[in-house]
């Protein structure tokens, strides 16, 4: 298993943490529901992720998954901090969709 | 095809196609579980990898952790397909044409710079083993670490604080 990269191939994974990516930029523009654009934001930091632990095996350097360690605890605090919002927004207007939500505008 | 491409395959168009069900899908519960697949076929792709400690943390950190807080709000809520509101067209149209510009575009750039990616080789030595990772965290990355800490403290707190009921004024 050490060769795994000579079988399969960096480019492979860069395409799929790209395509990964690009859909959860497409959910972000595209969805309504608050939930859906976080479960989006999700999927693009883990498709950053895979491309950190990629390339940390390509240059053997313990460093990017250390990195990837640090993204998933701010992943965290964030889905933590961003849902406790939005369950106050749904108390407060009784809808998260982000059309809905005008209260800041210039 | 060797094995370990064709599970390759098999994982990416798992990852793929949970993903884009995950956006596309009507019922919210429904996106929470497609994400789950997707959480657990990235982990799949750690393991391939052979990077085991990544792929264990993800498991309980997204898997587990974030995917119980998206069910759980979800279910507090109360959605369902009824409450999705009717999406103008041209936002639609703007999703898919900023989907496409952006695969196209990244997927060019790398393709450009693949000069620079050369040959992969392989020295033998251990550089991902939780004892190696554990030394370089604490050694190097030591105030990082405790500040990651201190993040997650402060974010419990907000987090607590935020969904408190507030006082009844009188």
């Amino acid at each position: 298993m050490s060769n795994i990269l000579n079988e399969i191939g960096i480019e492979n994974y860069i395409f799929l943490s790209v395509i990964l990516f690009s859909i959860g930029v497409c959910g972000v523009l595209y969805r309504r529901n608050a939930i859906i654009v976080f479960m989006s934001i999700e999927i693009m930091l883990n498709a950053v992720n895979l491309l950190f632990v990629a390339f940390s095996t390509y240059h053997q350097d313990p460093q990017g998954q250390i990195f990837v360690f640090f993204s998933m605890a701010v992943a965290a605090a964030e889905v933590a901090v961003g849902l406790a919002i939005l369950v106050s927004i749904f108390k407060n207007m009784g809808t998260i969709s982000i059309d809905k939500l005008k209260n800041l505008k210039g | 095809m060797s094995t370990v491409l064709i599970i390759f395959c098999v994982l990416g168009a798992i990852t793929l196609s949970t993903a884009f069900l995950t956006v596309f899908s009507r019922n919210p519960i429904h996106s929470a579980l497609y994400l789950v697949i997707c959480f657990f076929s990235i982990a799949g792709h750690y393991l391939l990898l052979n990077s085991q400690f990544l792929a264990i943390v993800h498991v309980i950190v997204y898997s587990g952790a974030i995917m119980i807080l998206f069910l759980f709000t979800i279910m507090l809520m109360n959605l369902n397909e009824k409450k999705e509101v009717h999406r103008p067209r041209i936002t639609r149209l703007g999703a898919i044409v900023a989907f496409s510009l952006i695969c196209i575009v990244l997927i060019l750039i790398f393709i450009n710079s693949k000069p620079i990616v050369g040959e992969y080789t392989s020295t033998g030595q251990d550089y991902q083993s939780i004892k190696v990772l554990g030394k370089v965290l604490l050694n190097e990355y030591m105030v990082p670490f405790e500040f990651a800490s201190v993040l997650l403290l402060v974010a419990m707190i907000g987090a607590v604080l935020l969904s408190k009921k507030e006082k009844i004024e009188k």
